[in-house]
């Protein structure tokens, strides 16, 4: 079955058509969602994509998280749909509060443009079911401000929940530490991407929808997107997700 | 809502100690090509005045307290101060 997936389009988004590519080759239909609008169009999932939403101006993603559109996605995270963001999609979900802990400022204070490997934490995941073995992925990271940050207390239960979906890896497959080459940010413990305690809210900082094909230089993204797109012809098909859970009411 | 006195303020936006902060650490390591010794701790933040129409000054720091800890701050990374303006 073939799922609707929203892409929502801030000013200043510019990751968009990538994403709108990749989901159409994970074999889904791209829905373009106005930041102004509250209508979610019927789709069944929703990505956020990169670029630099309302400038990027105060904080990445904060100006982004007050537009009419966000209200809708939270809505729909709330009742258990899936939402994936992306680079700058991954920084509004944090400012909303969706996804556990902070971006900062990179370690190195330069805006970095590059390949890194991915390592996924879980397989079993609306975000990574379809990855296949677990082994690093290459894809490119382009941000400014990626430093993954929270406190001691909100790390050690993400770890122990199963919130740390992907870390940075080094050449040897190792986790990535702040200071280590595989680590583009200093994200502390080699963090890439998180999901919220239901896990139908993951963020990412890595360009999974930039990997897509051979002839981009890596296709290792596309399992990622896949993933995206089967957990919303899931949630389509039945109004849950796989590797999701239903929390009491005002749980976070 | 115009007729209600205005009061202007500042908010100072700083990281929270204990978070790395690397502007401010870029600053500190170029003092020494100044010339400049027995410097430290630098922090690098962010100023943010605003003018509040409200019915006394004490609702309009309740505007600015909400205002600064929903919008102008990420309480997970910083902390801020509110400074009443002349």
């Amino acid at each position: 079955m073939t799922a609707r997936v929203g892409i929502v389009l801030f000013p200043g988004s510019n990751r968009d058509i990538d994403a709108v590519n990749a989901l159409r080759l994970a074999g889904s239909e791209p829905v373009l969602l106005w930041h102004e609008s509250v209508d979610l169009e019927g789709v069944t999932g929703i990505l956020i994509p990169g670029g630099f939403a309302y400038g990027d101006y105060l904080r990445a993603g904060v100006i982004a998280r007050f537009s009419p559109v966000m209200r809708a996605v939270a809505e729909f995270a709330a009742a258990g749909g899936p939402v994936l963001g992306i680079c700058n999609g991954f920084q509004v979900l944090a400012e909303a509060k969706l996804v556990p802990g902070a971006l900062l400022r990179n370690r190195g204070l330069r805006f970095v443009c590059r390949e890194v490997a991915l390592l996924p934490e879980h397989m079993d995941t609306p975000f990574t079911r379809e990855v296949g073995e677990r082994r690093p992925l290459r894809m490119p990271v382009a941000h400014g401000e990626g430093c993954y940050y929270a406190d001691d207390a909100t790390l050690d239960a993400l770890e122990r929940d199963g919130g740390v979906l992907w870390r940075y890896a080094n050449d040897d497959g190792s986790v990535a530490g702040p200071d280590d080459p595989g680590n583009p940010n200093g994200s502390l413990r080699g963090i890439a991407g998180v999901r919220n305690a239901a896990g139908n809210v993951a963020g990412l900082m890595p360009h999974p929808e930039t990997a897509v094909e051979a002839i981009l230089g890596s296709d290792d993204g596309l399992g990622i997107i896949r993933s995206l797109a089967v957990s919303a012809a899931e949630y389509a098909a039945t109004g849950r997700v796989s590797g999701t859970r239903q929390l009491a009411e005002g749980a976070a | 809502m115009s007729d209600q006195p205005a009061y202007r303020f500042a908010v100072n936006v700083t990281p929270k100690p204990g978070i790395l902060d690397p502007q401010g650490r870029a600053v500190e390591k170029s003092l020494p090509h100044l010339g400049i010794a027995g410097v430290s701790a630098v922090r690098v933040g962010r100023r943010v005045e605003l003018t509040v129409q409200a019915a006394d000054a004490t609702a309009a720091r309740t505007v600015v307290e909400t205002l600064a800890s929903e919008l102008l701050s990420n309480p997970l990374m910083e902390q801020f101060e509110v400074e009443a303006l002349g």
